[in-house]
């Protein structure tokens, strides 16, 4: 197993240097120039924009950008923002936890809802249940994210008004952030009210980051099975007179877990991209927002970095989602 | 039902949050944007200066709410020398700088305070120049103050006094602007001391209506009354930003009573806002220009014949119907009709095709083809430029000009856009800095703009009207001014340099029950007048 394990760190390395190209060259292939973003309509001389360029260092050839971003990385430091002068990773860990949080809160909606529904259309194929669980799963899936965020806000924020329109707490109640997370804060915070504020500012969000995850789990969970379930050891298992149940939750869907597994695993990466417009409708002060931002901004050193960032927490997930199949599968820790 | 549920909650929001630590009054601003920083100083976004120079910040003069004019701030009068060359201010005594964790002010604002502002952005030397590496003073260069500022000089405690290197009649709109506003030293010492520099741009300490409380990045920047406020103080209690950047969504927001206010709602909702008893809707004419602007150093674009013909084959009423929707109205000067020396004894050139015809065979352009730039971002002055270059292409092929459309990403576009050779007409627009008519027709249409990078991107030198801004710029009498930039208008009309397109209107929803809220012609978000009825 410790064997096992440290392949799988080994081939991070190389991956890891890959997605250190990718980040660095993505933000400088895109056309624009920060310099020139900030002066705006104003314009600026070719001497004052060398002088600039210069004095951010984007004068020298990229090579040694390229170096001098990944000599420093080694150091653990990631650079400062070009628009707030902040250090990049102080502003990704003020962040982050917003990300997480929800994030964590969308992926738990999918599984606990994904994966029953999947199982269950797979043993009553071809039912009705079957049929509409599974266009329902379509369409989630083809949901434009920014429409279908706007629509849960103008319905049951602006019509209904049960949930609040954005944001991550109600603005009466004010703390300072001790975990980042405002499940927990709000509860340490001991303000009547709050923990609530929050869950409810939550609901939303999540389930609109939840619907493209819910869709994809339920229908592997539901293709999973159904291969499964056509298995030589299946039919022994209900030959040898097992309830059905015990076949279903024990012999099939154990061994239907390795590719939603897999499939929740990569769920982690959509999830980030999800993030970004999802961020972006609820005033979710989290990454996702902070990318687009600085995007639009060519803000190359938090591009970078947080693109790494981002990159580095996909693939330690996929790492864990590895060592997971050695838990479920003991053939494959073998290996 | 569904109203009254929903007025319901707003009501009971409203209430919840007037019911704070007691009984406080708190308004919330639903902004745009997350400021860069809350320096004035080193930034250039109009939201970083709402967050930061408006609420935290004073200036020795600043302008008077909902105008362009300077009254007395920080400084309570000033003088100018005969040759215009020396500015001597006389300080406000007693006003209190804000404490916070860190610092508690030991003396009230003076002389040090004010030249520690200018210095830290004028002298590389200084040891604040570079607090943060890699920070820049883009306001300061871009009014030309390395220039313009031989020296600035500490008279006594009270009186500072500003040598200039050449007169300068814009200078005390330059003083007024957010680049210009006052931190105070002492706290800076104090940080200096500590080895947190960085915290100047993160807890700013100012003289200003509110106190910097707290800010959540991305999230919610709050502020507090400033009780010590050597004005007027501000009738709520707490201000609140809740940063909210899709426009859609603020409009929810506000409509649920989870904010008073909010900037920049899309055209399409301003119907909906009108039609909602709980909002209300302020409006004015933004201190703005749109433009298309030839490329006048290129044959055929290098006679003004050429270029009025084209202006008169575009219909502008058109593209204020279809682009700005009723938003705006039609310019004909290249400065809005809200600023002074604004002429409107000029006859706009009229919409005729015919004539623009008959005047493009004339100069032996018929059958002439060329490229329109359409910028790939909404601004404030222009909500669609490709629907407005689309719109162009229709009339122009009316008078047998073929006219290609062409784009570029943003700041590629500012950039190429500037360039000598550039082939086409650009659309384009401006947004004023200070209200005074030198920053638009200085900054857009004088000699000294044109060249690679230069904001001219008409590339027209005409020596008689950078002469007469020359000379306006120089006399600190404003009939005088007027009368030169009066003139300086009947040049520009006469050669077209531009085609002059629009002036947008701003809008500004808020609850019905926001009182006192004053619209900056200069597009600023302050808060020190308003109040909640109640």
């Amino acid at each position: 197993m410790i064997r096992f394990f440290l392949t799988k760190l080994l081939y991070l390395v190389p991956t890891f240097l890959g997605i250190t190209i990718i980040a660095f060259g993505f933000v400088r292939v895109l056309p624009g120039d920060p310099v020139l973003l900030m002066a705006g309509e104003r314009g600026l001389s070719p001497e004052r924009h060398a002088e600039l360029a210069a004095q951010l260092g984007f004068d020298r050839p990229l090579w040694q950008q390229y170096l001098d971003f990944l000599g420093r990385l080694l150091h653990g430091d990631l650079g400062n923002s070009l628009v707030t002068k902040k250090p990049v990773l102080t502003e990704f860990l003020a962040l982050f936890p917003a990300t997480l949080e929800l994030a964590f809160v969308a992926i738990v909606i999918a599984t606990v809802i994904g994966v029953p529904v999947g199982v269950l259309a797979a043993i009553k194929r071809g039912s009705w249940f079957d049929q509409i669980s599974m266009t329902v799963a379509l369409v989630g899936f083809s949901m434009p994210i920014f429409w279908w965020g706007l629509l849960l806000i103008i319905f049951f924020s602006g019509t209904l008004g049960w949930t609040p329109v954005s944001g991550r707490i109600s603005l009466m109640y004010f703390f300072p952030p001790v975990t980042g997370f405002m499940l927990i804060d709000s509860l340490l915070s001991g303000q009547k009210g709050a923990f609530a504020s929050a869950v409810s500012h939550l609901i939303l969000p999540s389930i609109v980051l939840a619907t493209i995850p819910l869709a994809v789990i339920a229908r592997q969970t539901r293709s999973a099975m159904l291969e499964v379930m056509g298995e030589d050891y299946v039919r022994t298992a209900k030959a040898k007179g097992l309830p059905f149940r015990r076949v279903v939750m024990v012999h099939a869907l154990r061994n239907a877990m390795i590719p939603v597994i897999t499939t929740i695993g990569l769920q982690v990466g959509v999830l980030m991209a999800g993030a970004i417009l999802t961020e972006t409708i609820f005033s979710w002060p989290g990454i996702g927002k902070w990318m687009i931002d600085s995007i639009s901004r060519r803000d190359y050193p938090v591009v970078q970095s947080g693109l790494l960032l981002i990159a580095g927490l996909v693939m330690i997930v996929n790492l864990l989602v590895d060592l997971t199949y050695g838990l479920i599968n003991p053939r494959i820790r073998r290996r | 039902m569904r109203r009254m549920s929903r007025s319901l909650i707003a009501a009971s929001i409203l209430a919840l949050c007037a019911a704070m630590p007691a009984a406080a009054k708190t308004f919330v601003y639903c902004s745009e944007a997350s400021p860069e920083g809350f320096d004035p100083a080193p930034y250039t976004a109009g939201t970083t200066f709402d967050a930061s120079a408006h609420a935290v910040y004073n200036r020795l003069a600043q302008f008077k709410p909902g105008t362009t004019e300077v009254e007395p701030a920080l400084a309570e009068s000033w003088e100018v020398s005969e040759d215009g060359l020396e500015y001597t201010f006389h300080l406000r005594e007693g006003v209190k700088f804000h404490s916070n964790d860190k610092f508690t002010p030991s003396r009230d604002f003076n002389a040090d305070d004010v030249i520690f502002s200018f210095m830290r952005q004028a002298s590389t030397d200084d040891p604040w120049h570079q607090y943060i590496p890699g920070i820049t003073y883009e306001y300061y260069d871009a009014m030309e103050m390395p220039d313009l500022v031989k020296e600035i000089v500490k008279v006594d405690d009270h009186t500072v006094k500003f040598v200039l290197n050449r007169p300068e009649a814009p200078f005390l709109a330059n003083i007024a602007m957010p680049f210009a506003s006052i931190v105070s030293k002492e706290y800076a010492d104090t940080l200096a001391e500590a080895g947190t520099k960085e915290d100047l741009n993160n807890l700013p300490i100012g003289t200003g209506p509110f106190r910097f409380v707290a800010y959540q990045k991305d999230a919610v920047i709050r502020y507090q009354k400033n009780a010590d406020y050597w004005g007027e103080a501000p009738k709520i209690d707490d201000l609140v930003f809740a940063i909210t950047p899709d426009g859609s969504v603020r409009l929810q927001k506000l409509k649920a009573g989870e904010c008073h206010l909010m900037p920049y709602p899309a055209p399409a909702d301003l119907d909906s806002i009108r039609a909602d008893d709980s909002l209300k809707l302020d409006e004015q004419p933004g201190l703005n220009v749109a433009y298309l602007a030839y490329n006048t150093t290129v044959a055929p674009f290098d006679n003004p014949k050429v270029r009025k013909a084209l202006n008169m084959a575009i219909n502008k009423q058109a593209i204020i119907d279809a682009v700005f929707q009723g938003a705006g109205q039609i310019a004909k000067n290249p400065i809005p009709p809200t600023m002074w020396s604004y002429n409107d004894a000029i006859e706009d050139d009229p919409y005729d095709p015919d004539t623009a015809k008959a005047m493009l065979e004339e100069a032996g352009a018929s059958g002439l083809s060329m490229k329109i730039w359409a910028m790939p971002v909404q601004r404030p002055y222009m909500p669609n430029a490709r629907r407005t270059a689309e719109l162009m292409q229709s009339d122009l092929a009316k008078v047998g000009v073929n006219a290609e459309i062409v784009s570029y990403e943003w700041g590629e576009y500012l950039k190429k856009s500037t360039e000598v050779n550039r082939d086409g007409a650009v659309i384009l627009g401006w947004t004023g800095d200070n209200g005074d008519p030198d920053n638009f027709m200085g900054v857009l249409l004088s000699c000294a703009a044109t060249g690679d990078g230069g904001a001219n991107r008409a590339q027209w030198c005409n020596e008689d009207f950078s002469k007469l801004l020359s000379e306006a710029k120089t006399t600190n009498d404003i009939a005088e001014r007027t009368r030169l930039y009066e003139e300086a208008q009947v040049i520009f009309k006469e050669q077209a340099p531009w085609d002059t397109l629009a002036h947008s209107t701003q809008f500004v929803p808020m609850r019905a029950d926001v009182t006192g809220f004053v619209m900056s012609p200069l597009g600023d978000f302050a808060f020190d007048t308003v109040d909640l009825a109640e």
